[in-house]
């Protein structure tokens, strides 16, 4: 017995110890947003089913995780592509330079849109992003009109505007790590903060002070972070008609005999709206590529064919048929042009 | 104990008066030893029934991930769209587009169809693997083009739902996933016989998809085996060496009391931690590969050593010194008394808790998280090198992915990770029946 634990052990440090000597990768590595994850498998699946490629391998960091992998460095150990929900930061390019990753190429592949949704069994609303912002926040313009600011009173969609119902606010929305919080204080609630001139007028004095009182949301009970599991948001949706929950449009799509789209300012999150920009709380989703890598990991050129081919990230392709709002037809060509010259971000 | 109790009556001596007070107490000392039994059963029988309502869930809402909706289709395998230069290269062979003639039989079938809109639904009642299932027939024996294929191959997962009547038929048509003149075709189709619910092979046989009918267990189940044995054949020697050496030759001082102490802690320490561990120690600075199971062996190997140590100490102290004492004392040396006598026999218990740590291991995902076991891999890992992912990330993985379809199949993987549980308990129960000493 002891013989055989030796021998075992003997061959398991072997093992390790050649691991030592790897230098090469025969598969794509692709880190990033879990927005963008469910768009880039399919397109990493099909590429490794319609190609001699292995298929790639895709880890969901987040955005702000996946670009600190991304730039970490130039090499075989580190990832050559990563996914976005937002563009990269300047100061993500400067680390990035700073660790070698010198010439990156920036593909937007389309949109996505927030909804704010509810079950199918709940009243339908119409609320607008000022009214999301005063529902919401932490601290609020004082009621009175006084140009102050007051912990957050409202209780009920009625007391935020008289003509909403009269229902308890109950929000449902993912932690602040998620990419699709970032988008939504950005997109809904800081739109709606800015129609306030006092606030407005904040944000060229005390950049600062201006985002504390945007970007914070209520921790009363009003909000409620329910984890990263969409599923779980649409569970909970169902067991209590009177909430709401926040979430990536993919999955208001999927689950449409469950849940249905709040209108924001007048209109629904349906495909059509979000494609043409009418729809207001909708975000580009993009990925990044290390050029570096091109050339060195095989198989990255044709993946990025594959994804920006019209079959995938067209109008019609099957990523569309996911829930990912693609590209008008003129940003799409210019898109496409710049994947075939692989022409880096300045 | 039966003595009727009787009303103390005066001129009784002393020991009939106690007796009797004594007497007057029992029943209420028996009520008490009653409740106190039947504390312990409701504790029981609410443990099993929740444990029966677990299972129950998991089982009622996973066993149909095992059939899966089939279509049969009559393809005619085109020269001119498979191979129209007749060369039968492989590269040819393979590159060709074989969704067309699933689309193309599709409309064949269902001529009325007309318009885009139509046509992309139409499409979608068959699944995107659908081509490459004729492919590997063709690529397997390329004689067939020209003929016509009948095979049956994965319908969508919609259509799959549909007919486990996991979605509705009725209800507003826009809301469904389903529209009205899919529901006609899929009813047409099965008044054909060209549906049916047959076992779901790709289930066993596929690793991860984005489609859930074409997504499987096996890239899974593979990569947990992989892991396993990398975290079993480092921690099971290196556990039962640090375990002898700290049990029977260490001398007893404050360096070995230093180290007994922070093993017990270690086995408390918060897995993730071991993660982090990983990533800085295996990933960083040996530059071994992210997401391979070589990793997450060598991460799972740092978090079940305490167990194993713990354990197996537990072990050798349990066997009698008589053994060791008379094994010395016929001459063997300290080592052959050990080799020869003790570990023997305190081997069944190190068994034990190397499975139960192995068992610790197999339900582990916050540390492959931190070393990127955590991700989308569709191809099968062929050895501890290549990217894999693991059973629990598996579940995880699915329970979050927005399609339907992929309820029943997290919770057919549940039921995987929990049979692949009971096996190695059950191993364990054996090896330790087989091989127990009682004195």
């Amino acid at each position: 017995m002891k013989k055989a634990a030796f021998a075992l052990a003997v061959l398991s440090t072997a093992a390790v110890g050649s691991a030592f000597a790897q230098s090469s990768r025969d598969y794509i590595s692709i880190v990033g947003s879990s927005t963008v994850y469910p768009f880039a498998t399919v397109v990493a699946e099909q590429f490794g089913k319609a190609t001699k490629f292995k298929t790639p391998k895709i880890e969901s960091t987040g955005s702000g995780g996946g670009i600190k992998l991304f730039c970490a460095g130039v090499g075989v150990q580190h990832p050559d592509i990563t996914n976005a929900s937002r563009a990269i930061k300047k100061s993500e390019i400067e680390s990035c330079a700073a660790n070698g990753v010198k010439e990156i190429v920036e593909v937007k592949i389309g949109y996505d849109g927030l909804s704010v949704a509810h079950a199918k069994t709940g009243t339908p609303m119409n609320v607008s992003r000022k009214e999301l912002f005063l529902a919401l926040a932490k601290d609020v313009p004082n009621p009175d009109g006084s140009d102050t600011l007051v912990a957050n009173p409202y209780q009920t969609w009625k007391d935020v505007n008289a003509s909403l119902p009269a229902v308890k606010i109950e929000v449902l929305g993912p932690p602040p790590t998620s990419g699709t919080r970032d988008a939504f204080v950005e997109l809904a609630m800081e739109h709606g903060c800015k129609e306030f001139d006092f606030i407005k007028a904040m944000k060229k004095a005390d950049k600062k002070a201006f985002k504390a009182v945007c970007h914070t949301v209520r921790e009363d009970g009003a909000f409620v972070e329910a984890g990263e599991n969409d599923n779980l948001i649409v569970q909970k949706l169902e067991a209590n008609p009177s909430a709401f929950g926040i979430f990536g449009f993919s999955f208001l799509d999927q689950n449409r005999d469950k849940v249905e789209g709040v209108a924001i300012e007048g209109v629904k999150p349906e495909f059509e709206t979000i494609s043409d920009g009418s729809y207001p709380v909708s975000r580009p989703l993009f990925f990044y590529v290390k050029k570096a890598h091109v050339g060195v990991i095989p198989g990255i050129k044709e993946y990025l064919a594959e994804f920006t081919s019209t079959k995938s990230m067209g109008q019609e392709g099957y990523l569309a048929e996911r829930g990912l709002i693609p590209l008008p037809g003129d940003e799409y060509k210019g898109v496409a042009d710049a994947v075939k010259n692989l022409a880096p971000m300045k | 104990m039966t003595n009727p109790t009787s009303p103390a009556a005066p001129g009784q001596s002393r020991g009939e008066r106690n007796f009797a007070r004594v007497q007057a107490g029992m029943k209420k000392r028996r009520a008490a030893e009653t409740r106190f039994r039947l504390y312990g059963m409701i504790a029981v029988g609410l443990g099993l029934s929740f444990l029966l309502v677990l299972m129950f869930s998991i089982v009622s809402k996973g066993y149909s991930a095992f059939l899966q909706t089939y279509v049969r289709l009559d393809v005619p395998l085109l020269e001119e769209v498979i191979d129209p230069e007749q060369t039968r290269q492989l590269d040819t062979l393979r590159s060709a587009d074989y969704g067309a003639l699933v689309k193309q039989n599709l409309r064949d079938m269902f001529p009325e169809v007309t318009g885009r809109r139509d046509k992309f639904a139409l499409y979608n009642l068959v699944s995107n693997g659908a081509g490459f299932d004729i492919r590997d027939r063709v690529l397997a024996n390329p004689d067939l083009i020209g003929t016509t294929l009948s095979i049956w191959v994965a319908a969508d997962d919609d259509v799959d739902m549909l007919l486990k009547g996991h979605i509705e038929r009725t209800g507003p048509e826009a809301d469904r996933r389903i529209k009205d003149n899919q529901l006609a075709w899929i009813d047409k189709l099965n008044a054909e016989g060209r549906l049916e619910k047959r076992f779901n092979v790709a289930f066993f046989s596929n690793g991860d998809s984005r489609d859930p009918e074409l997504s499987g267990i096996r890239g899974a189940l593979m990569g947990t085996i992989f892991t396993l044995i990398v975290t079993l054949s480092l921690s099971f020697p290196l556990g039962v060496a640090a375990a002898v050496y700290l049990e029977e030759f260490a001398p007893k001082n404050r360096w070995t009391d230093l180290i007994e102490v922070n093993i017990n802690n270690l086995a408390a320490v918060p897995s993730i931690v071991f993660g982090l561990l990983g990533l800085a120690v295996f990933i960083n600075f040996f530059e071994l590969p992210r997401s391979a199971p070589l990793v997450g062996g060598l991460v799972l190997t740092l978090m079940t050593l305490p167990t194993i140590i713990i354990a197996g100490r537990a072990a050798l102290k349990s066997v009698p010194p008589s053994i060791r004492e008379a094994a010395l004392g016929i001459g063997a040396s300290p080592m052959q008394a050990m080799l020869y006598h003790v570990l023997p026999l305190a081997l069944p218990g190190m068994l034990t808790g190397t499975i139960i740590g192995m068992a610790q291991a197999l339900g582990e995902t916050a540390p492959l998280l931190m070393i990127g076991m955590v991700a989308f891999i569709a191809d099968v890992p062929q050895g501890i090198f290549d990217p894999s992912t693991a059973l629990p990330v598996q579940i995880y993985l699915w329970a979050d992915s927005p399609e339907r379809a992929y309820v029943e199949r997290t919770s057919a993987a549940i039921m995987i990770l929990l049979a692949f549980l009971a096996l190695m308990n059950t191993v364990a129960v054996l090896l330790r029946k087989r091989f127990e000493q009682r004195w």
